[in-house]
Protein backbone atom coordinates (compact mmCIF):
# COMPACT_ATOMS: atom_id res chain seq x y z
CA UNK A 1 0.00 0.00 0.00
CA UNK A 2 1.09 3.53 -0.71
CA UNK A 3 0.10 6.16 1.85
CA UNK A 4 0.42 9.91 1.97
CA UNK A 5 0.63 11.93 5.14
CA UNK A 6 -0.10 15.63 4.79
CA UNK A 7 1.44 17.17 7.88
CA UNK A 8 -0.86 19.95 9.04
CA UNK A 9 -0.33 19.71 12.77
CA UNK A 10 1.51 23.03 13.16
CA UNK A 11 -0.05 25.82 15.18
CA UNK A 12 1.30 28.55 12.91
CA UNK A 13 3.14 30.67 15.42
CA UNK A 14 5.26 32.33 12.74
CA UNK A 15 2.33 33.66 10.74
CA UNK A 16 1.72 36.69 12.89
CA UNK A 17 -1.41 37.82 14.59
CA UNK A 18 -4.02 35.57 13.06
CA UNK A 19 -6.15 32.99 14.83
CA UNK A 20 -5.83 30.36 12.09
CA UNK A 21 -2.82 28.05 11.82
CA UNK A 22 -0.97 28.81 8.58
CA UNK A 23 -2.15 25.69 6.77
CA UNK A 24 -5.74 26.93 6.99
CA UNK A 25 -5.06 30.41 5.60
CA UNK A 26 -6.26 31.00 2.07
CA UNK A 27 -4.20 31.14 -1.09
CA UNK A 28 -6.14 31.85 -4.29
CA UNK A 29 -9.36 31.73 -2.26
CA UNK A 30 -8.82 28.20 -0.93
CA UNK A 31 -7.15 26.97 2.26
CA UNK A 32 -3.50 26.13 1.64
CA UNK A 33 -3.95 22.60 3.01
CA UNK A 34 -6.75 21.98 0.50
CA UNK A 35 -4.48 22.96 -2.40
CA UNK A 36 -1.85 20.56 -1.09
CA UNK A 37 -4.29 17.73 -0.46
CA UNK A 38 -5.67 18.08 -3.99
CA UNK A 39 -2.20 17.56 -5.47
CA UNK A 40 -2.16 14.16 -3.76
CA UNK A 41 -5.76 13.35 -4.68
CA UNK A 42 -5.00 13.65 -8.38
CA UNK A 43 -2.09 11.25 -8.02
CA UNK A 44 -3.80 7.93 -8.47
CA UNK A 45 -1.19 5.73 -6.77
CA UNK A 46 -2.24 6.60 -3.23
CA UNK A 47 -4.44 4.14 -1.39
CA UNK A 48 -5.03 6.46 1.58
CA UNK A 49 -4.19 10.08 2.26
CA UNK A 50 -3.94 11.06 5.92
CA UNK A 51 -4.27 14.70 6.86
CA UNK A 52 -2.63 15.07 10.27
CA UNK A 53 -3.93 18.07 12.23
CA UNK A 54 -4.02 19.29 15.85
CA UNK A 55 -6.88 17.71 17.77
CA UNK A 56 -8.68 21.03 18.22
CA UNK A 57 -8.61 21.67 14.46
CA UNK A 58 -9.87 18.26 13.32
CA UNK A 59 -13.46 19.41 12.89
CA UNK A 60 -12.32 22.48 11.00
CA UNK A 61 -10.14 20.39 8.70
CA UNK A 62 -12.98 17.98 7.99
CA UNK A 63 -15.33 20.88 7.29
CA UNK A 64 -13.11 22.62 4.77
CA UNK A 65 -12.25 19.36 3.01
CA UNK A 66 -15.95 18.58 2.70
CA UNK A 67 -16.68 22.09 1.48
CA UNK A 68 -13.91 22.33 -1.11
CA UNK A 69 -13.41 18.73 -2.20
CA UNK A 70 -16.44 16.77 -1.06
CA UNK A 71 -16.31 13.23 0.19
CA UNK A 72 -13.42 11.06 -0.93
CA UNK A 73 -12.94 7.73 0.80
CA UNK A 74 -9.18 7.94 0.38
CA UNK A 75 -8.94 10.97 2.70
CA UNK A 76 -8.75 10.57 6.47
CA UNK A 77 -8.23 13.32 9.06
CA UNK A 78 -5.99 12.13 11.90
CA UNK A 79 -4.95 13.75 15.16
CA UNK A 80 -1.33 14.92 15.22
CA UNK A 81 1.35 14.52 17.86
CA UNK A 82 3.53 16.80 19.98
CA UNK A 83 6.03 17.54 17.25
CA UNK A 84 6.70 16.80 13.59
CA UNK A 85 7.99 13.26 14.02
CA UNK A 86 5.36 12.59 16.66
CA UNK A 87 2.72 13.55 14.10
CA UNK A 88 4.22 11.28 11.47
CA UNK A 89 4.18 8.44 13.98
CA UNK A 90 0.57 9.17 14.94
CA UNK A 91 -0.31 8.82 11.28
CA UNK A 92 1.57 5.54 11.05
CA UNK A 93 -0.12 4.34 14.22
CA UNK A 94 -3.47 5.03 12.52
CA UNK A 95 -2.33 3.02 9.49
CA UNK A 96 -1.24 0.12 11.72
CA UNK A 97 -4.54 0.09 13.60
CA UNK A 98 -6.79 0.33 10.56
CA UNK A 99 -4.99 -1.37 7.69
CA UNK A 100 -1.99 -3.19 9.16
CA UNK A 101 1.54 -2.56 7.91
CA UNK A 102 3.17 -4.81 5.32
CA UNK A 103 6.81 -5.09 4.29
CA UNK A 104 6.45 -3.04 1.10
CA UNK A 105 4.19 -0.31 2.47
CA UNK A 106 5.52 3.20 2.07
CA UNK A 107 4.44 6.60 3.30
CA UNK A 108 5.00 9.89 1.47
CA UNK A 109 5.03 12.65 4.10
CA UNK A 110 4.55 16.24 2.98
CA UNK A 111 4.25 19.67 4.55
CA UNK A 112 0.69 20.91 4.19
CA UNK A 113 2.12 24.37 3.53
CA UNK A 114 3.98 23.36 0.37
CA UNK A 115 1.12 23.52 -2.15
CA UNK A 116 3.42 24.01 -5.16
CA UNK A 117 4.61 20.40 -5.15
CA UNK A 118 4.47 18.77 -8.59
CA UNK A 119 3.41 15.42 -10.00
CA UNK A 120 7.05 14.59 -10.80
CA UNK A 121 8.27 15.21 -7.26
CA UNK A 122 5.56 13.00 -5.79
CA UNK A 123 6.03 10.30 -8.42
CA UNK A 124 9.80 10.17 -7.91
CA UNK A 125 9.29 10.03 -4.13
CA UNK A 126 7.04 7.00 -4.56
CA UNK A 127 9.45 5.25 -6.93
CA UNK A 128 12.54 5.91 -4.80
CA UNK A 129 10.80 5.01 -1.54
CA UNK A 130 9.71 1.68 -3.03
CA UNK A 131 13.25 1.04 -4.25
CA UNK A 132 15.45 2.49 -1.50
CA UNK A 133 13.26 2.81 1.58
CA UNK A 134 14.13 6.42 2.48
CA UNK A 135 13.91 9.55 0.35
CA UNK A 136 14.31 13.27 0.88
CA UNK A 137 13.45 16.06 -1.56
CA UNK A 138 16.01 18.82 -1.92
CA UNK A 139 17.34 21.55 -4.17
CA UNK A 140 20.97 22.66 -4.47
CA UNK A 141 21.68 25.53 -2.09
CA UNK A 142 21.72 28.90 -3.83
CA UNK A 143 22.96 30.93 -0.87
CA UNK A 144 26.19 30.11 0.89
CA UNK A 145 25.39 28.28 4.11
CA UNK A 146 27.28 29.39 7.16
CA UNK A 147 27.43 27.44 10.36
CA UNK A 148 27.48 29.04 13.78
CA UNK A 149 27.10 27.38 17.15
CA UNK A 150 26.25 30.53 19.08
CA UNK A 151 24.67 32.68 16.35
CA UNK A 152 27.39 35.32 16.72
CA UNK A 153 30.55 33.82 15.26
CA UNK A 154 30.99 31.57 12.24
CA UNK A 155 32.29 28.15 13.08
CA UNK A 156 32.32 26.82 9.53
CA UNK A 157 31.43 27.66 5.92
CA UNK A 158 30.67 24.36 4.21
CA UNK A 159 31.38 23.93 0.51
CA UNK A 160 28.27 25.27 -1.26
CA UNK A 161 28.39 22.67 -4.01
CA UNK A 162 27.80 20.03 -1.34
CA UNK A 163 24.94 21.89 0.30
CA UNK A 164 21.28 21.26 -0.43
CA UNK A 165 18.13 22.74 1.01
CA UNK A 166 15.69 20.18 2.25
CA UNK A 167 12.06 20.32 1.16
CA UNK A 168 9.30 17.76 1.30
CA UNK A 169 7.99 15.19 0.51
CA UNK A 170 10.07 12.84 2.61
CA UNK A 171 9.15 9.25 1.99
CA UNK A 172 9.87 6.01 3.77
CA UNK A 173 9.30 2.33 3.94
CA UNK A 174 6.99 2.34 6.96
CA UNK A 175 8.47 -0.65 8.75
CA UNK A 176 11.99 0.71 8.34
CA UNK A 177 11.05 4.16 9.68
CA UNK A 178 9.20 2.77 12.69
CA UNK A 179 12.01 0.38 13.54
CA UNK A 180 14.65 3.12 13.43
CA UNK A 181 12.46 5.58 15.35
CA UNK A 182 11.97 3.07 18.11
CA UNK A 183 15.74 2.76 18.49
CA UNK A 184 16.11 6.48 19.30
CA UNK A 185 16.38 7.73 22.85
CA UNK A 186 13.79 10.16 24.20
CA UNK A 187 16.30 12.99 23.99
CA UNK A 188 17.16 12.15 20.39
CA UNK A 189 13.50 12.18 19.48
CA UNK A 190 13.01 15.52 21.21
CA UNK A 191 15.71 17.37 19.28
CA UNK A 192 14.96 15.85 15.87
CA UNK A 193 13.17 18.28 13.56
CA UNK A 194 13.51 16.21 10.44
CA UNK A 195 12.18 12.76 9.65
CA UNK A 196 15.04 11.85 7.31
CA UNK A 197 17.45 12.29 10.18
CA UNK A 198 15.80 9.35 11.90
CA UNK A 199 17.20 7.25 9.07
CA UNK A 200 20.53 8.99 8.57
CA UNK A 201 21.35 8.85 12.31
CA UNK A 202 21.36 5.09 12.02
CA UNK A 203 23.84 5.22 9.14
CA UNK A 204 21.29 4.14 6.54
CA UNK A 205 21.33 5.97 3.17
CA UNK A 206 18.63 8.49 2.34
CA UNK A 207 18.23 9.13 -1.38
CA UNK A 208 17.57 12.59 -2.81
CA UNK A 209 14.78 13.49 -5.22
CA UNK A 210 15.31 16.78 -7.03
CA UNK A 211 12.87 19.34 -5.69
CA UNK A 212 11.97 22.67 -7.25
CA UNK A 213 12.88 26.14 -6.02
CA UNK A 214 9.21 27.07 -6.30
CA UNK A 215 8.19 24.24 -3.95
CA UNK A 216 8.22 26.82 -1.17
CA UNK A 217 7.03 26.43 2.38
CA UNK A 218 4.50 29.05 3.37
CA UNK A 219 5.28 29.83 6.99
CA UNK A 220 5.41 33.61 7.25
CA UNK A 221 3.23 36.48 5.98
CA UNK A 222 6.04 37.21 3.53
CA UNK A 223 5.83 33.66 2.12
CA UNK A 224 2.09 34.01 1.69
CA UNK A 225 2.51 37.24 -0.25
CA UNK A 226 5.13 35.59 -2.44
CA UNK A 227 2.81 32.63 -3.04
CA UNK A 228 -0.07 34.91 -4.01
CA UNK A 229 2.20 36.89 -6.30
CA UNK A 230 3.37 33.67 -7.96
CA UNK A 231 -0.23 32.79 -8.79
CA UNK A 232 -1.25 36.20 -10.05
CA UNK A 233 0.69 36.30 -13.25
CA UNK A 234 -0.94 37.90 -16.23
CA UNK A 235 -3.28 35.51 -17.98
CA UNK A 236 -2.87 35.02 -21.71
CA UNK A 237 -5.38 36.83 -23.89
CA UNK B 1 -5.00 22.91 -6.46
CA UNK B 2 -2.05 24.92 -7.68
CA UNK B 3 -1.35 23.77 -11.22
CA UNK B 4 1.95 24.36 -13.00
CA UNK B 5 1.59 25.63 -16.56
CA UNK B 6 4.75 25.58 -18.68
CA UNK B 7 4.31 28.60 -20.91
CA UNK B 8 6.30 30.00 -23.78
CA UNK B 9 6.84 33.67 -22.90
CA UNK B 10 9.11 34.63 -25.81
CA UNK B 11 10.91 32.82 -28.61
CA UNK B 12 12.85 29.88 -27.12
CA UNK B 13 11.96 30.91 -23.55
CA UNK B 14 9.66 29.00 -21.22
CA UNK B 15 8.49 30.01 -17.76
CA UNK B 16 6.24 28.36 -15.21
CA UNK B 17 2.90 29.90 -14.32
CA UNK B 18 0.94 28.76 -11.27
CA UNK B 19 -2.82 28.63 -11.52
CA UNK B 20 -5.25 28.00 -8.69
CA UNK B 21 -7.89 25.58 -9.99
CA UNK B 22 -10.95 23.94 -8.45
CA UNK B 23 -11.01 20.14 -8.66
CA UNK B 24 -14.77 20.01 -8.36
CA UNK B 25 -15.60 22.07 -11.45
CA UNK B 26 -17.23 20.10 -14.25
CA UNK B 27 -14.14 18.95 -16.05
CA UNK B 28 -11.90 15.93 -16.29
CA UNK B 29 -8.40 16.27 -14.84
CA UNK B 30 -5.80 14.57 -17.03
CA UNK B 31 -2.15 13.94 -16.29
CA UNK B 32 -0.35 14.21 -19.66
CA UNK B 33 1.89 11.25 -20.45
CA UNK B 34 3.06 11.66 -24.05
CA UNK B 35 2.99 14.94 -25.97
CA UNK B 36 3.90 15.43 -29.60
CA UNK B 37 5.39 18.59 -31.13
CA UNK B 38 3.63 20.08 -34.15
CA UNK B 39 4.98 22.51 -36.75
CA UNK B 40 2.55 25.11 -35.38
CA UNK B 41 4.24 24.81 -31.95
CA UNK B 42 7.60 25.32 -33.60
CA UNK B 43 6.41 28.48 -35.32
CA UNK B 44 5.75 29.95 -31.87
CA UNK B 45 8.86 28.45 -30.27
CA UNK B 46 11.20 29.85 -32.91
CA UNK B 47 9.33 33.16 -33.07
CA UNK B 48 8.58 32.77 -36.76
CA UNK B 49 4.99 33.93 -36.29
CA UNK B 50 4.77 37.66 -36.88
CA UNK B 51 5.50 39.95 -33.96
CA UNK B 52 1.91 41.02 -33.51
CA UNK B 53 0.75 37.40 -33.23
CA UNK B 54 3.55 36.60 -30.78
CA UNK B 55 2.65 39.62 -28.66
CA UNK B 56 -1.04 38.78 -28.72
CA UNK B 57 -0.84 35.06 -27.99
CA UNK B 58 2.07 34.73 -25.56
CA UNK B 59 2.53 33.77 -22.79
CA UNK B 60 0.91 30.46 -23.69
CA UNK B 61 1.51 26.76 -23.06
CA UNK B 62 2.27 24.98 -26.33
CA UNK B 63 1.28 21.51 -27.60
CA UNK B 64 -2.10 20.36 -28.84
CA UNK B 65 -1.22 16.74 -29.62
CA UNK B 66 -1.14 14.45 -26.63
CA UNK B 67 -2.48 11.67 -24.50
CA UNK B 68 -2.72 11.21 -20.76
CA UNK B 69 -4.28 9.36 -17.88
CA UNK B 70 -7.42 10.53 -16.16
CA UNK B 71 -6.24 11.72 -12.75
CA UNK B 72 -9.51 12.88 -11.28
CA UNK B 73 -13.11 13.07 -12.32
CA UNK B 74 -15.38 14.52 -9.69
CA UNK B 75 -18.43 13.23 -11.59
CA UNK B 76 -17.07 9.68 -11.55
CA UNK B 77 -17.64 9.07 -15.26
CA UNK B 78 -14.00 8.22 -15.93
CA UNK B 79 -12.03 5.96 -13.64
CA UNK B 80 -8.66 7.32 -12.53
CA UNK B 81 -5.95 5.80 -14.70
CA UNK B 82 -8.09 5.66 -17.86
CA UNK B 83 -5.92 6.33 -20.88
CA UNK B 84 -7.36 9.12 -23.03
CA UNK B 85 -6.52 11.32 -25.96
CA UNK B 86 -7.04 15.02 -25.31
CA UNK B 87 -9.04 17.13 -27.78
CA UNK B 88 -7.57 20.61 -28.22
CA UNK B 89 -10.58 22.22 -29.90
CA UNK B 90 -13.03 23.54 -27.34
CA UNK B 91 -16.30 24.90 -28.74
CA UNK B 92 -18.34 27.28 -26.64
CA UNK B 93 -21.48 27.09 -28.81
CA UNK B 94 -23.22 24.58 -31.05
CA UNK B 95 -24.19 25.19 -34.66
CA UNK B 96 -26.38 22.83 -36.72
CA UNK B 97 -24.45 23.61 -39.91
CA UNK B 98 -20.92 24.71 -39.05
CA UNK B 99 -18.55 22.12 -37.59
CA UNK B 100 -17.05 22.87 -34.17
CA UNK B 101 -13.54 23.35 -35.54
CA UNK B 102 -14.69 26.12 -37.89
CA UNK B 103 -16.71 28.13 -35.40
CA UNK B 104 -14.85 31.38 -34.87
CA UNK B 105 -15.77 31.29 -31.19
CA UNK B 106 -14.11 27.93 -30.54
CA UNK B 107 -10.99 27.87 -28.43
CA UNK B 108 -7.96 25.91 -29.47
CA UNK B 109 -5.27 24.76 -27.04
CA UNK B 110 -1.87 26.18 -27.98
CA UNK B 111 -3.37 28.80 -30.27
CA UNK B 112 -4.51 31.64 -28.07
CA UNK B 113 -5.20 29.34 -25.12
CA UNK B 114 -2.93 27.20 -23.01
CA UNK B 115 -1.94 23.91 -24.58
CA UNK B 116 -1.13 20.62 -22.89
CA UNK B 117 2.27 21.47 -21.36
CA UNK B 118 0.89 21.52 -17.83
CA UNK B 119 1.24 19.46 -14.66
CA UNK B 120 -2.44 18.56 -15.08
CA UNK B 121 -4.79 19.49 -17.91
CA UNK B 122 -8.37 20.44 -17.01
CA UNK B 123 -10.65 19.55 -19.90
CA UNK B 124 -14.39 19.86 -20.48
CA UNK B 125 -16.07 16.48 -20.09
CA UNK B 126 -16.47 15.82 -23.83
CA UNK B 127 -12.87 16.75 -24.67
CA UNK B 128 -11.38 13.37 -23.82
CA UNK B 129 -11.75 10.14 -25.78
CA UNK B 130 -10.71 6.86 -24.14
CA UNK B 131 -8.02 4.85 -25.89
CA UNK B 132 -7.91 1.09 -26.21
CA UNK B 133 -5.42 -1.24 -24.48
CA UNK B 134 -2.22 -1.93 -26.35
CA UNK B 135 -2.23 1.30 -28.38
CA UNK B 136 1.46 2.29 -28.72
CA UNK B 137 1.66 5.55 -26.71
CA UNK B 138 4.30 7.03 -29.02
CA UNK B 139 1.85 6.80 -31.91
CA UNK B 140 -1.15 7.66 -29.76
CA UNK B 141 0.63 10.91 -28.85
CA UNK B 142 -0.10 12.26 -32.32
CA UNK B 143 -3.66 10.95 -32.63
CA UNK B 144 -4.70 14.58 -33.08
CA UNK B 145 -2.70 14.80 -36.30
CA UNK B 146 -4.31 11.60 -37.59
CA UNK B 147 -7.72 13.04 -36.70
CA UNK B 148 -6.95 16.10 -38.85
CA UNK B 149 -6.52 13.82 -41.86
CA UNK B 150 -9.62 11.83 -40.88
CA UNK B 151 -11.53 15.11 -40.77
CA UNK B 152 -10.22 16.16 -44.18
CA UNK B 153 -11.21 12.82 -45.71
CA UNK B 154 -14.66 13.18 -44.19
CA UNK B 155 -15.08 16.60 -45.77
CA UNK B 156 -13.81 15.25 -49.07
CA UNK B 157 -16.20 12.32 -48.92
CA UNK B 158 -19.21 14.60 -48.46
CA UNK B 159 -18.25 17.24 -51.01
CA UNK B 160 -16.37 15.58 -53.90
CA UNK B 161 -17.91 13.83 -56.90
CA UNK B 162 -18.22 10.08 -56.79
CA UNK B 163 -15.42 8.96 -59.14
CA UNK B 164 -12.66 8.07 -56.72
CA UNK B 165 -10.27 5.87 -58.64
CA UNK B 166 -7.06 7.89 -58.63
CA UNK B 167 -5.85 10.08 -55.79
CA UNK B 168 -2.81 12.32 -55.59
CA UNK B 169 -1.22 13.38 -52.31
CA UNK B 170 1.24 16.27 -52.53
CA UNK B 171 3.71 16.36 -49.66
CA UNK B 172 6.15 13.74 -48.33
CA UNK B 173 6.01 14.81 -44.67
CA UNK B 174 3.89 13.68 -41.73
CA UNK B 175 0.53 14.92 -42.99
CA UNK B 176 1.17 13.55 -46.47
CA UNK B 177 2.12 10.17 -45.01
CA UNK B 178 -0.98 9.96 -42.82
CA UNK B 179 -3.36 11.22 -45.51
CA UNK B 180 -2.04 8.81 -48.13
CA UNK B 181 -2.21 5.95 -45.65
CA UNK B 182 -5.81 6.76 -44.75
CA UNK B 183 -6.79 7.06 -48.41
CA UNK B 184 -5.53 3.51 -49.01
CA UNK B 185 -7.51 2.40 -45.96
CA UNK B 186 -10.80 4.10 -46.81
CA UNK B 187 -10.47 3.48 -50.57
CA UNK B 188 -8.45 0.23 -50.80
CA UNK B 189 -9.20 -0.25 -54.50
CA UNK B 190 -8.10 3.21 -55.51
CA UNK B 191 -4.72 4.22 -56.93
CA UNK B 192 -2.88 6.51 -54.53
CA UNK B 193 0.13 8.45 -55.84
CA UNK B 194 2.37 10.55 -53.62
CA UNK B 195 4.27 13.58 -54.90
CA UNK B 196 7.27 14.82 -52.93
CA UNK B 197 10.67 16.47 -53.10
CA UNK B 198 12.90 14.00 -51.29
CA UNK B 199 13.63 10.51 -52.57
CA UNK B 200 14.42 8.91 -49.21
CA UNK B 201 11.25 10.33 -47.68
CA UNK B 202 9.18 9.00 -50.56
CA UNK B 203 10.65 5.54 -49.97
CA UNK B 204 8.73 5.42 -46.69
CA UNK B 205 5.43 5.44 -48.59
CA UNK B 206 5.62 1.70 -49.27
CA UNK B 207 1.83 1.36 -49.14
CA UNK B 208 1.30 3.87 -51.97
CA UNK B 209 0.72 2.72 -55.54
CA UNK B 210 3.19 5.21 -56.98
CA UNK B 211 5.56 7.93 -55.80
CA UNK B 212 6.88 10.82 -57.90
CA UNK B 213 9.47 13.50 -57.36
CA UNK B 214 7.70 16.78 -58.05
CA UNK B 215 10.37 17.83 -60.56
CA UNK B 216 9.89 14.65 -62.59
CA UNK B 217 6.16 14.01 -62.86
CA UNK B 218 5.25 12.53 -66.25
CA UNK B 219 2.62 14.54 -68.12
CA UNK B 220 0.52 11.42 -68.47
CA UNK B 221 -0.11 11.23 -64.72
CA UNK B 222 -3.62 12.32 -63.77
CA UNK B 223 -5.72 12.10 -60.64
CA UNK B 224 -9.43 12.40 -59.91
CA UNK B 225 -8.83 14.28 -56.68
CA UNK B 226 -5.84 15.69 -54.85
CA UNK B 227 -4.73 16.45 -51.29
CA UNK B 228 -2.27 19.27 -50.71
CA UNK B 229 -0.20 18.46 -47.60
CA UNK B 230 2.79 20.70 -48.24
CA UNK B 231 2.23 23.96 -46.37
CA UNK B 232 4.41 27.05 -46.27
CA UNK B 233 5.38 28.81 -49.47
CA UNK B 234 5.68 25.37 -51.09
CA UNK B 235 1.90 25.19 -51.15
CA UNK B 236 1.92 27.48 -54.16
CA UNK B 237 3.94 25.20 -56.44
CA UNK B 238 2.03 22.18 -55.15
CA UNK B 239 -1.43 23.62 -55.78
CA UNK B 240 -0.51 24.74 -59.27
CA UNK B 241 1.00 21.36 -60.09
CA UNK B 242 -2.17 19.72 -58.80
CA UNK B 243 -4.22 21.94 -61.11
CA UNK B 244 -2.11 20.73 -64.03
CA UNK B 245 -2.54 17.04 -63.19
CA UNK B 246 -6.11 16.84 -61.92
CA UNK B 247 -9.05 15.74 -64.05
CA UNK B 248 -11.89 18.25 -64.64
CA UNK B 249 -14.38 18.64 -61.81
CA UNK B 250 -11.93 17.13 -59.34
CA UNK B 251 -11.59 18.32 -55.77
CA UNK B 252 -8.45 19.74 -54.24
CA UNK B 253 -8.33 19.41 -50.45
CA UNK B 254 -6.01 21.93 -48.84
CA UNK B 255 -4.38 20.79 -45.56
CA UNK B 256 -1.06 22.65 -45.63
CA UNK B 257 -0.81 25.72 -43.40
CA UNK B 258 1.01 28.68 -44.88
CA UNK B 259 2.13 31.94 -43.32
CA UNK B 260 2.12 33.47 -46.81
CA UNK B 261 -0.67 34.32 -49.27
CA UNK B 262 -0.62 31.64 -51.98
CA UNK B 263 -1.11 32.52 -55.66
CA UNK B 264 -3.34 30.03 -57.46
CA UNK B 265 -3.88 29.55 -61.19
CA UNK B 266 -7.57 30.40 -60.92
CA UNK B 267 -8.02 30.45 -64.69
CA UNK B 268 -7.50 26.68 -64.81
CA UNK B 269 -9.57 26.19 -61.67
CA UNK B 270 -12.40 27.83 -63.59
CA UNK B 271 -11.73 26.04 -66.88
CA UNK B 272 -11.59 22.62 -65.20
CA UNK B 273 -14.48 23.38 -62.85
CA UNK B 274 -12.43 22.37 -59.85
CA UNK B 275 -13.59 22.40 -56.25
CA UNK B 276 -11.20 23.62 -53.60
CA UNK B 277 -11.95 22.30 -50.11
CA UNK B 278 -10.25 23.89 -47.13
CA UNK B 279 -9.73 21.66 -44.12
CA UNK B 280 -8.35 22.60 -40.76
CA UNK B 281 -8.08 20.91 -37.38
CA UNK B 282 -10.70 18.43 -36.19
CA UNK B 283 -13.52 17.92 -33.72
CA UNK B 284 -14.70 15.32 -31.27
CA UNK B 285 -16.39 13.14 -33.90
CA UNK B 286 -13.12 12.94 -35.81
CA UNK B 287 -11.24 11.84 -32.68
CA UNK B 288 -13.82 9.13 -31.97
CA UNK B 289 -13.61 7.93 -35.59
CA UNK B 290 -9.79 8.02 -35.49
CA UNK B 291 -9.53 5.90 -32.34
CA UNK B 292 -12.13 3.49 -33.72
CA UNK B 293 -10.35 3.30 -37.08
CA UNK B 294 -7.00 2.51 -35.46
CA UNK B 295 -8.65 -0.14 -33.32
CA UNK B 296 -10.25 -1.71 -36.40
CA UNK B 297 -7.01 -1.56 -38.40
CA UNK B 298 -4.06 -2.31 -36.11
CA UNK B 299 -1.76 -2.45 -39.14
CA UNK B 300 -2.25 1.30 -39.44
CA UNK B 301 -0.48 1.72 -36.11
CA UNK B 302 2.43 -0.34 -37.45
CA UNK B 303 2.73 2.03 -40.39
CA UNK B 304 2.35 5.10 -38.18
CA UNK B 305 5.24 3.89 -36.01
CA UNK B 306 7.46 4.89 -38.93
CA UNK B 307 6.60 8.49 -38.07
CA UNK B 308 7.91 8.21 -34.50
CA UNK B 309 11.19 10.07 -34.70
CA UNK B 310 12.66 11.15 -31.38
CA UNK B 311 11.17 10.26 -27.98
CA UNK B 312 12.62 12.37 -25.15
CA UNK B 313 11.83 12.13 -21.48
CA UNK B 314 11.10 15.61 -20.13
CA UNK B 315 11.75 16.27 -16.43
CA UNK B 316 12.70 19.95 -16.45
CA UNK B 317 12.39 23.20 -18.40
CA UNK B 318 15.82 22.51 -19.86
CA UNK B 319 14.58 19.16 -21.21
CA UNK B 320 11.68 20.97 -22.91
CA UNK B 321 14.03 23.37 -24.69
CA UNK B 322 16.37 20.54 -25.70
CA UNK B 323 13.48 18.54 -27.14
CA UNK B 324 12.18 21.46 -29.19
CA UNK B 325 15.71 22.04 -30.49
CA UNK B 326 16.12 18.36 -31.39
CA UNK B 327 12.81 18.48 -33.23
CA UNK B 328 14.01 21.43 -35.31
CA UNK B 329 16.88 19.35 -36.64
CA UNK B 330 14.88 16.17 -37.23
CA UNK B 331 14.32 15.69 -40.95
CA UNK B 332 11.62 13.07 -40.57
CA UNK B 333 8.77 12.13 -38.28
CA UNK B 334 7.32 13.35 -35.05
CA UNK B 335 9.13 14.31 -31.87
CA UNK B 336 7.40 12.98 -28.78
CA UNK B 337 7.92 14.13 -25.20
CA UNK B 338 7.48 11.55 -22.47
CA UNK B 339 5.98 14.00 -19.99
CA UNK B 340 7.66 13.31 -16.63
CA UNK B 341 8.01 16.88 -15.41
Amino acid sequence: MIYAEILAAGKGTRMGNVNLPKQFLTLQNRPIVVHTLEKFLVHDRFDKILVVVPREWMNHAQDIIRRHIGTDERVVVVEGGEDRNGSIMRGIQYIEEHYGVHDDDIVVTHDSVRPFVTHRIIEENIECALRYGAVDTAVPAIDTIIQSEDGRVITDIPLRSEMFQGQTPQSFNIKKLVSLYQQLTGEQRRVLTDACKIVSLSGEPVYIVRGEVFNIKITTPYDLRVAEAMCEEKEPV
Amino acid sequence: MINQVYRLVAARQFEIAYKGVDLRADHVVVRPTYLSICAADQRYYTGSRNQETMRKKLPMALIHEGIGLVAYDAAGEYRAGTSVVMIPNQPVEQDPVIAENYLRTSRFCSSGHDGFMQDYVFLPRDRVVPLFPGFDPHVAAFTELVSVSVHALGRFSRKAHSRREAFGVWGDGNVGFITALLLKTYYPDSHVAVFGKTDWKLENFSFADAVYRVDAVPESVHVDHAFECVGGIGSQAAVNQIIDHIHPEGSIVLLGVSEYPIEVNTRMVLEKGLTVIGSSRSGRDDFVETVDLLKRHPNLIDYLQRLVGVVNEVRSLRDIVETFEVDLTSPWGKTVMKWAI
